[in-house]
């Protein structure tokens, strides 16, 4: 694909980096400014997968390949399940809550990026060797004879650390029931007791115009009742609030009344 | 060009990630910005692979991959349960260790 | 027979092992047991002491090496005894007196029902004292030094239920450990300059030091000397020390343990020899505890306190002779034997005075006791005629010769020491005739002590088990009292002769202390009639007082310096004043400081601590992402450094 031995790659190489490397910045910062969780996931995909080009270029084809696959394809996957499950927050907003934490974590963002250039600027990199004679028997082998034998120590250390991950991970999510799962009788009565809210919620979109999960339903009076919309649409702001709306038809419609009902006065006049 | 153009890149995507560990407040946020930083050193291990003409930086990249996930799977077991005990997936509600 | 000399301590400290630890089974034979081994100490004595006689004069040092103590590397402490002329005479000094007032201690403990533990304290003493003076260098001597305190202590607060003999045993334990402290750094100096403390090496050292340092040494051992024998400044405790028990006043505090400070400058003479200015001070201080002890005893109506101001005087006269040098190392010690046998002798006579007197100290309430205590009478008179340097009995030799020695210091210095002797002489006469006259003269104002009322006749019970009511029966002591006290009567009339006529006892001291022979400036005779002369004087003066008018049983309110002498001279006042009162200030000063400075520092520290982590402790607002700022700027400031080293 590339030159790997020499000291300057190749123009293409060098166009292909200045294109991508772009693209993974902007990634790379869409992900920590995007608003919601999702598309901060999504940008962080794709920084991946241009990263995944960049092993490719520089002679790894294997990482390349393992880290649009267990990166991209299931890590970041994983992500999104996660973002699912825990839905949008109100720790989605990017507004700043600690005092002064905003500017000194640019500014210490902005100190270390200046000192780690510094110290690649200031280290001798002459030396440029390229992984021709490494990769010569192919990579995934060069890899794999390190691994099982350089390295097998840490080999077999990494698999006890992924077990006991999954383990790990199953025990912090996993919750017995330790108690029976209590009728539907039960929660009835146990309503009863409390006396809150006797009757069943009522439904959205009740007394309104129009009819969606996401729009609340209107008391009497008029004004919503956000009762009426599922708590998990409440908690993430997206209520479709057309009481105003609904209010203004009112009015609109007593105003037609009275002009019929004037009309008819005059007739009787 | 130089390579040593991924060692650059590298860095900056690292300070992009910790950067953002600092600013968001969204725990998964918070853990994508560490990936990306532990992405932005594998860029940087397998650049030095590439320099040196052998393949111990990509085995290193190859280890963190393997730590990454693990750590993955438990950072996220540790957000749900948290999302669980608090309802919210806030680091700053997590905020009990102080005088 | 070198073997025998460790014998002579270990016989006594024998005693007192089994009699301190033998606890109420021995109680019946306590006494005996003390006595014996006392007496056995005595006799060991006498065998090395007739062995010594047997050798030539050069010959006769004797030496025992015990056990090495601390062997260590440039630090050789021994257990080693030696025993020469000098430690032979207090040898001889020591068990003799000691075994006889063991012996009257007998009788005059035997309705104490501790008797048992106070001939082990008495053992004990002796034991303390004998390694004292028989020691080879000055670590054992301190030992021994140490041990006579303790001893000391016990035996004047053997009393220990009267508050009185209590706080005296502290007041003496305390004052001793002023002196005490000169000795030990007057033995951490002499181990520093010379390297060891072996009397040999050290008073051959001296030849070769500077005299700088010797002055050193000197008033470090002069200041000990002073808190043992109770010398000015250090002298407060001798009077209060008379709460003891008689015997314990005639053994410790007149014949032996406060001449150990006479003995220390003796056997130090030549570190003293070397220093001119630290055997001035030992002069000034003799001359001046002279006079002080004697103006004390003039004044005290309690006959063992003008007693114990009188061995104040003499020991005065001791230290005097020992600051001459080589013209006075003699006669310190031939006065120091003497005054041990006339000063115990008086000191008994004054128990069984009191033995016979229910008690009562005060010679007021005396008078007229000779008709009733013909023996004690007699030995006390001879004790009495001893001690004002009567012509022909001990004290008149011993002192004389150390008046002449005074005048043969020569100069201004000789003049003036001289003159302070003589009219300590007359002093002398006139208080000791004062104690006599009071005593054993006159009417008897016994008498006419009040009784107690009818109404309260239980008042006093232990005048009731004497017969009827306060008014004492004086009655001879018994035998085992007056028997010690005929020998020492018999020691204060013939020793001073034995020892001076033919110069018997230069010639027996010569090679240990030197002899130099003094020339006074006025002939010997002169001296000699001019002390006679002034002890005429004193007497005539005491007995126009106290010899022709009769004594008033209330004492009278006196003149000024009389009613100060009857406080110590204000001795007490003055160590209140400066110690007590100043000791207070600077406590009371330091603890100011303490409250301010040290308190203030302490606070302030902590308070600067708490202030500094009220504020530190905002950074801790638990937030994860604070904390990952400071260790994400603690990173950069890490690879800062980093670069930092490597450009540099």
């Amino acid at each position: 694909m590339t030159d790997l031995a020499a000291y300057t790659t190749s123009a293409g190489e060098a166009f292909q980096f200045w294109v991508l490397g772009t693209i993974a910045v902007i990634g790379a910062l869409c992900t920590v400014f995007m608003k919601k969780a999702v598309h901060s996931a999504l940008c962080l995909a794709g920084t991946m997968i241009i990263l995944a080009v960049f092993y490719l270029a520089n002679g790894a084809y294997f990482l390349g390949i393992v880290q649009v696959v267990v990166y991209t394809g299931a890590i970041m996957m994983l992500f999104l399940f996660v973002v699912m499950l825990v839905g949008v927050t109100a720790a989605d907003s990017l507004k700043e809550t600690i005092k002064g934490q905003r500017w000194l974590a640019l500014l210490c963002g902005l100190g270390f990026g200046i000192l780690l250039c510094a110290g690649i600027g200031n280290a001798s990199l002459n030396e440029f060797n390229g992984l021709g004679q490494a990769n010569a028997g192919g990579n995934v082998e060069g890899l794999a004879a390190l691994i099982f034998t350089k390295y097998v120590f840490a080999f077999e250390l990494t698999g006890a650390l992924l077990i006991t991950a999954a383990v790990g991970a199953m025990v912090l999510t996993h919750r017995e029931r330790t108690e029976r799962a209590k009728t539907q009788r039960e929660l009835a009565e146990e309503r009863v007791r409390e006396g809150k809210q006797l009757p069943p919620l009522p439904a959205p979109g009740v007394y309104a115009r129009h009819n969606a999960v996401d729009i609340a339903g209107l008391l009497p009076d008029g004004t919503a009742s956000e009762l009426t919309v599922i708590k998990t649409l409440r908690e993430r702001g997206q209520i479709r609030d057309v009481s105003d709306e609904a209010i203004n038809d009112l009015k609109a419609l007593e105003q037609r009344a009275e002009e019929r009902l004037g009309r008819e006065e005059e007739a009787t006049k | 060009m130089n390579p040593v153009n991924y060692l650059y890149l590298a860095a900056l995507l690292f300070t992009i990630g910790a950067t953002g560990v600092l600013i968001r407040r969204n725990a998964i946020v918070v853990f994508m910005c560490v990936e990306l930083m532990l992405n932005a050193c594998n860029l940087a291990l397998v650049a030095f692979s590439r320099m040196h003409g052998n393949l111990d930086g990509q085995i290193i990249a190859f280890f963190t991959m393997v730590v990454a996930a693990a750590e993955v799977v438990v950072g996220l077991a540790i957000i749900v349960s948290l999302f669980r005990s608090r309802h919210s997936a806030s680091v700053d509600d997590a905020s009990l260790m102080k005088l | 027979m070198e073997n025998l000399i460790a014998l002579l301590v270990a016989a006594p400290l024998l005693g007192a092992a089994v009699l301190l630890c033998g606890g109420r089974r021995l109680d019946a034979v306590g006494h005996w047991i003390g006595t014996v081994l006392a007496a056995a100490s005595f006799v060991i004595g006498a065998i090395l002491f007739a062995d010594m006689l047997g050798k030539g004069a050069e010959e006769r040092e004797m030496t025992q090496h015990l056990f090495s103590w601390v062997p260590v590397e440039g630090f050789q402490a021994d257990v080693a005894f030696q025993l020469d002329q000098l430690s032979m005479t207090f040898v001889l000094l020591i068990s003799g007196v000691g075994s006889l007032i063991h012996v009257y201690s007998i009788g005059y403990m035997e309705h104490d029902e501790r008797r048992r533990r106070f001939f082990g304290y008495l053992n004990l003493f002796l034991a303390a004292m004998l390694l004292l003076v028989l020691a080879d260098n000055y670590l054992l001597l301190y030992v021994g030094w140490e041990g006579v305190g303790l001893a000391s202590y016990l035996l004047i607060g053997f009393w220990q239920h009267k508050p009185s003999a209590a706080t005296a045993a502290k007041k003496a334990f305390l004052v001793n450990r002023v002196g005490d402290m000169g000795l030990s750094i007057a033995i951490m100096l002499m181990f520093a300059w010379f390297g060891t403390f072996a009397f040999g090496p050290v008073l051959e050292a001296t030849g070769e030091t500077s005299e700088g340092k010797l002055t050193a040494i000197g008033l470090m051992l002069l200041l000990a000397a002073c808190g043992k024998s109770a010398q000015v400044p250090l002298q407060s405790w001798l009077g209060d020390a008379m709460e003891g028990p008689t015997p314990v006043s005639a053994l410790i505090h007149a014949a032996t343990m406060v001449t150990a400070g006479v003995y220390l400058i003796v056997r130090s003479g030549a570190i003293f020899n070397g220093a001119p200015d630290a055997q001035l001070a030992v002069t000034v201080v003799g001359a001046v505890t002279l006079l002080f002890g004697a103006i004390v005893g003039c004044a005290k109506d309690d006959i063992k306190k003008a007693l114990a101001g009188s061995t104040m005087s003499q020991i005065g006269y001791m230290i005097l002779a020992a600051g001459l040098g080589p013209i006075g190392y003699v006669f310190a010690i031939m006065h120091l034997v003497t005054h041990g046998f006339f000063k115990a002798g008086l000191f008994l006579g004054a128990g069984s005075v009191m033995h016979g007197m229910n008690d009562e100290v005060d010679m007021r309430k005396y008078g007229g006791l000779r008709k009733y205590m013909p023996v004690t009478f007699v030995t006390f008179g001879l004790g009495y005629l001893a001690i004002i340097g009567f012509p022909g009995l001990s004290g008149f030799f011993s002192k004389d010769k150390i008046i002449e020695a005074a005048f043969a210091k020569g100069g201004t210095e000789g003049w003036i020491l001289g003159g302070v002797a003589l009219l300590g002489a007359a002093i002398t006469a006139y208080y000791m005739t004062r104690v006599m006259l009071m005593t054993f003269f006159g009417e008897e104002r016994w008498r006419h002590a009040p009784t107690p009322s009818p109404a309260e006749p239980s008042v006093e019970p232990a005048a009731e088990t004497h017969g009827e009511h306060a008014e004492p029966h004086p009655h001879e002591s018994p035998s085992s009292m007056t028997i010690p006290m005929i020998v020492l009567a018999f020691g204060s009339v013939f020793a001073g002769a034995f020892f001076g006529i033919g110069d018997r006892f230069i010639h027996w001291l010569e090679p240990v202390t030197d002899h130099a022979h003094g020339h006074p400036p006025v002939s010997a005779l002169t001296v000699t009639l001019s002390t006679v002369a002034v002890m005429v004087i004193g007497v005539g003066v005491a007995y126009a007082q106290y010899g022709r008018r009769p004594v008033p049983v209330a004492a009278p309110r006196g003149s000024l310096l009389t009613r100060a002498a009857r406080r110590d001279l204000l001795q007490d006042d003055f160590n209140h004043v400066v110690l007590v009162r100043g000791g207070e200030h600077l406590t009371r000063s330091l603890v100011y400081v303490d409250h301010t400075l040290v308190d203030g520092v302490v606070n302030g520290t902590a308070a600067s601590m708490g202030g500094l982590s009220g504020r530190l402790r905002r950074l801790q607002n638990g937030f994860a992402r604070s904390y990952a700022v400071s260790m994400f700027g603690g990173a950069a400031v890490l690879i800062a450094a980093t670069l930092l080293m490597r450009a540099v």
